[in-house]
Order: structure tokens, then C-alpha cells, then sequence
């Protein structure tokens, strides 16, 4: 299998040096995006994300929780991932992996730190906390799980539904309206391949690529940023990401 | 399940109006995943299942391999928002080793896996929705993803629960049914020769009720084993269709 990794990341290079990509695309074109709300109907926000044959669903649940102790008065924020084995033939069962965990993290620090959902508002009363858990499940994998999950768990949230809540227990068959949001957080992913960024990577550009840059945005702020693999990127690199990520944030957000 | 018992038959009907005898709407996609070699979606009801098939594959670790045959793995999971109720845990527990486990066991008796000595064969099952009676779901979409994924097999495995509710035999029960109930027999049939291939019960039934259940679900097992093949047959019956996953609303 290593030999074919190889090969194929000469294959890649060889196409980028006529300034092309693999599938057509131009460098900062995303594949096709589609987004299907509502996904699953027994929890209180779902959504399915297609991004080109990258296919992530999101879940949303709450359950009443004990607030963290340097936070008492505000809610939880959860956010899980499981690479599920049937996605990709690289997956395999088993606790999770750190790649899992990063995707994970990333996620929710892109929708913590936008500010969008607030979490004081998820405060019952002294020790009793609503907490919100969003489940990322990459079912299906064909590169950049990162946009692919962050568009799905946006999405999830803005169809959101607020429990009832009554003394303190969830009461799951009655809402008190959507989960009140200020504004969407949206990740931009790139792949640097020597000199070359391509936004939104497919599983062959990921494999060949040196290094990932992910930039989660909401409206004019860039909220939290990861670099992964050993490539390293330059200064002007990262504020070009940056650029690009602001002009492309417009278009994921009136996806959903 | 601190709620009162339900009344599960009103005048001869079940609750959601359906007659003993009827199965939940059924709706099943092969074909729905890209990277896995085979997959299948099922509806049940309001259960959703997603099923992909990876294999024959090399065996990892290779001291589990067979010279013989290939070796088959399950894995049967529930999605943390699956339910109606709260968060779940996810990964494995307890209870989905055991369905695992005697998936397994039913799939190994149709594949023909002494074709492929030395390999493995993964089925996964993911509960993306449950409603009860998913383990019949995962079984009937598991046995779509491995037609979908061309591995050979003697019979096209097809599976319901029956039980008995407030002293009926009824067939294909809804969550409230599966937790009310006084009986509940999961079985898993090989259409072709009517051999039982997964076989579980709890609670209690006369020698009369379990015959009459028995009989029962034979018949809706006939009905799943239809929907089963034209499934397959949407998509191998002309130009392959692009593998997506549709749930809930497009937008």
C-alpha cells in the first residue's frame, strides 16, 4: 500500500505543476456541498452534510448535567466523533483515534469560540446545567472531514430544538422553539502540496499532501485555526488562507 | 420507561393503527456510500440503519486468518443521538457485542467464505435512529450491503421480531411495544430454505402462541425479502446510480 501512496502523490504533484487539480477544480474551489436538515428526527438537531463523496451527519442532544466548577452558572458544551469503520477502509473499530479527537476539537473550538451558541443561557439553577452534545459520525470518507463536520454540526444547530424543561428533567416530546444562535461558524480547510494551497482537499490531495491548515470563521472573525501534518506554512500562507476563508465563509453560510 | 404501561391494542388495532399481522413501512437504499464496498440504508419504521460491507480483505491480525475460509466480522453500534431519550455512551456495550455476536454467527452460515481462505470480511451496522426492533433492521440492511458488495452467498438474509402484546401474537413492534410487551422473538430466516439463522426471545409464550408467532413471521419475512431484492435491483437494473445517503428533508 505504501507504494501506491507514493505513486500517487507524484501523480498529484505532476498535475499541480500545469496548475491543475485531479478532479478539474480550480485551486480554492470547493466540491459539490449539499445539506439535508433534520436527518435524524429523534434528536433535537441533525444534519446531513455531503461535501463531494465526503458524507458527515451531525447529531444534537441535550441532558441535564452538572456545570463545570469554574463555571457554574453556564452550560455544557460536549463535542464527540467517531470515524464509524464503514466510512473508509483506513477506520478501524476501536476507541477513538487521535485523529478523530482532533476533528473533534476543532469543531468545537470553531463553534465555541464564535460565541454563537450562549451557553449562560443554559443555566437551570444552582448545579443543574443543560448540556448540549453535538456527535459528528463521518459515514462516509473521501477527504477534508473538517468542513464536511463543521458544516454539518453548524447546520444540526440551526434546526436545533429547545427541550422543555420542568423541574429540572427534559421534558424530550415538547419544544420551546429553536435553539437561539448569534451568527454560524464555518471552517475553511487547506492543503499545502510544496507551494500549492488547495482548499478543501479530496482523499488523494490528502494523501499527498505536507500540511493542512484549517481556519473556522464567523462573519468578519477568524474563531479558532489548526495546523496539521509536518509541511510547514509561511506567514503570507496563513493570511492568504485567512483571505480566502473570509470570501468563502459567505458562500458555506447561505448553504444552510 | 418510569411511565405507566400503555394500552397497546384499542379495538383490534395496535396503537400507530396497524393490524397484527402488518410490518411498519419499510423503504430500502442499496447503495449509499462511496468508499465501502458494499452498503445499504434501511427505514423502518422510524429505525434507521446504515449498513456497509468491506472484504473479502486481507485478515489483520494474521493469526486470526483461515486457511479455509475468510474469516466474517460484525460490528453492530448505536449512534449517541439515536434515541428519543437521552445522550447515549458511544462505541460498544455489552448488549451490541451480544447482536455482534449472533449476526455474525447467522451471516456465517450463507456467505461462502470458503471461496476466499485467508481474508476477512467486515459488516458493519450502524443505528442512526432507533425505534425498536433494530437488530431485525441491521440484520435486513446488512444482508443488501453484502449483495451490494458482490460477495457470494447462499441466501439473502431477512429478519422481524414478533411477540406477544397485551395477549396477542403480533409482528414488527414500534419502541412502546418492544418496552410494554410480555414477548419479544427477534428471528433471522434464510428465505430460500426457511432455515432459522438468529434466533433470541424473552418473556413468556404457551407452546400455541410461539407456533402461531413462528408461522407469522415467516410471512413477514417473505415481505422483507421482496423489498430486499427490488432494492437491489433499482440499482443493478441499468447505469449505476451515484452512492448518496438521502435523510429527512433535501434542502
Amino acid at each position: 500500500m505504501e507504494i501506491i501512496k507514493e505513486l500517487k502523490k507524484d501523480a498529484l504533484k505532476r498535475i499541480l505543476l500545469q496548475g491543475k487539480r485531479q478532479d478539474g477544480r480550480h485551486m480554492y474551489d470547493y466540491r459539490p456541498i449539499s445539506i439535508q436538515k433534520n436527518a435524524i428526527p429523534n434528536a433535537e438537531g441533525s444534519a446531513l452534510c455531503h461535501l463531494g463523496n465526503t458524507q458527515v451527519i451531525a447529531g444534537v442532544k441535550f441532558d441535564v448535567a452538572t456545570p463545570f466548577a469554574d463555571r457554574p452558572t453556564e452550560g455544557v458544551l460536549s463535542t464527540g466523533c467517531e470515524l464509524v469503520p464503514l466510512a473508509s477502509d483506513s477506520f478501524e473499530p476501536g476507541p477513538p483515534s487521535p485523529e478523530s479527537i482532533e476533528l473533534a476539537r476543532v469543531v468545537d473550538r470553531g463553534i465555541r469560540s464564535s460565541g454563537c451558541l450562549d451557553l449562560k443561557s443554559f443555566f437551570l439553577e444552582e448545579g443543574k446545567v443543560l448540556a448540549l452534545y453535538v456527535d459528528l459520525y463521518v459515514v462516509d470518507y473521501d477527504g477534508n472531514f473538517f468542513d464536511a463536520a463543521a458544516l454539518a454540526a453548524m447546520a444540526a444547530l440551526t434546526c436545533t430544538r429547545m427541550p422543555k424543561v420542568e423541574e429540572g428533567k427534559i421534558i424530550r416530546t415538547e419544544s420551546t422553539g429553536l435553539l437561539p444562535l448569534n451568527g454560524k461558524a464555518v471552517t475553511c480547510t487547506f492543503a499545502k502540496v510544496d507551494d500549492h494551497k488547495l482548499l478543501d482537499p479530496s482523499l488523494d490531495e490528502e494523501r499527498g499532501m505536507d500540511g493542512r491548515l484549517t481556519i473556522a470563521t464567523c462573519g468578519e472573525n477568524v474563531c479558532a485555526m489548526q495546523k496539521g501534518g509536518w509541511g510547514a506554512f509561511t506567514k503570507k500562507d496563513i493570511l492568504e488562507c485567512v483571505d480566502i476563508s473570509s470570501e468563502k465563509s459567505k458562500v458555506l453560510c447561505s448553504l444552510f | 420507561m418510569a411511565k405507566e404501561k400503555p394500552q397497546l391494542i384499542i379495538n383490534g388495532k395496535r396503537a400507530d393503527g396497524r393490524s397484527m399481522e402488518d410490518l411498519r413501512p419499510i423503504k430500502i437504499t442499496a447503495h449509499v456510500l462511496n468508499d465501502a464496498q458494499g452498503s445499504a440504508l434501511v427505514e423502518w419504521g422510524n429505525n434507521k440503519i446504515l449498513a456497509g460491507v468491506y472484504g473479502p480483505r486481507e485478515c489483520i491480525p494474521r493469526h486470526d486468518a483461515s486457511p479455509y475460509r475468510a474469516v466474517v466480522r460484525c460490528r453492530y453500534t448505536m449512534a449517541p443521538f439515536c434515541s428519543l431519550e437521552e445522550h447515549g455512551r458511544s462505541g460498544p456495550n455489552r448488549r451490541s457485542h451480544e447482536l455482534s455476536k449472533v449476526i455474525r454467527e447467522a451471516f456465517e452460515n450463507v456467505i461462502i467464505s470458503e471461496a476466499y481462505p485467508r481474508t476477512q470480511i467486515d459488516i458493519y451496522m450502524e443505528v442512526l435512529q432507533s425505534d425498536g426492533g433494530t437488530r431485525c433492521a441491521a440484520i435486513t440492511a446488512a444482508a443488501v450491503a453484502l449483495a451490494d458488495a458482490g460477495i457470494p452467498m447462499k441466501d439473502l438474509v431477512c429478519a422481524v421480531a414478533v411477540g406477544k402484546i397485551d395477549g396477542q401474537v403480533a409482528v414488527d413492534f414500534s419502541k412502546d411495544e418492544d418496552n410494554y410487551g410480555e414477548s419479544d422473538m427477534p428471528i433471522a430466516i434464510a428465505p430460500r430454505n426457511g432455515d432459522v439463522l438468529l434466533f433470541q426471545m424473552d418473556g413468556n409464550l404457551t407452546r400455541e402462541e410461539l407456533s402461531n408467532a413462528l408461522e407469522m413471521a415467516y410471512r413477514a419475512c417473505a415481505k422483507v425479502s421482496a423489498l430486499q431484492a427490488a432494492a437491489l435491483k433499482a440499482v443493478y437494473d441499468g447505469p449505476k446510480p451515484q452512492a448518496s445517503l438521502v435523510l429527512g428533508n433535501k434542502q
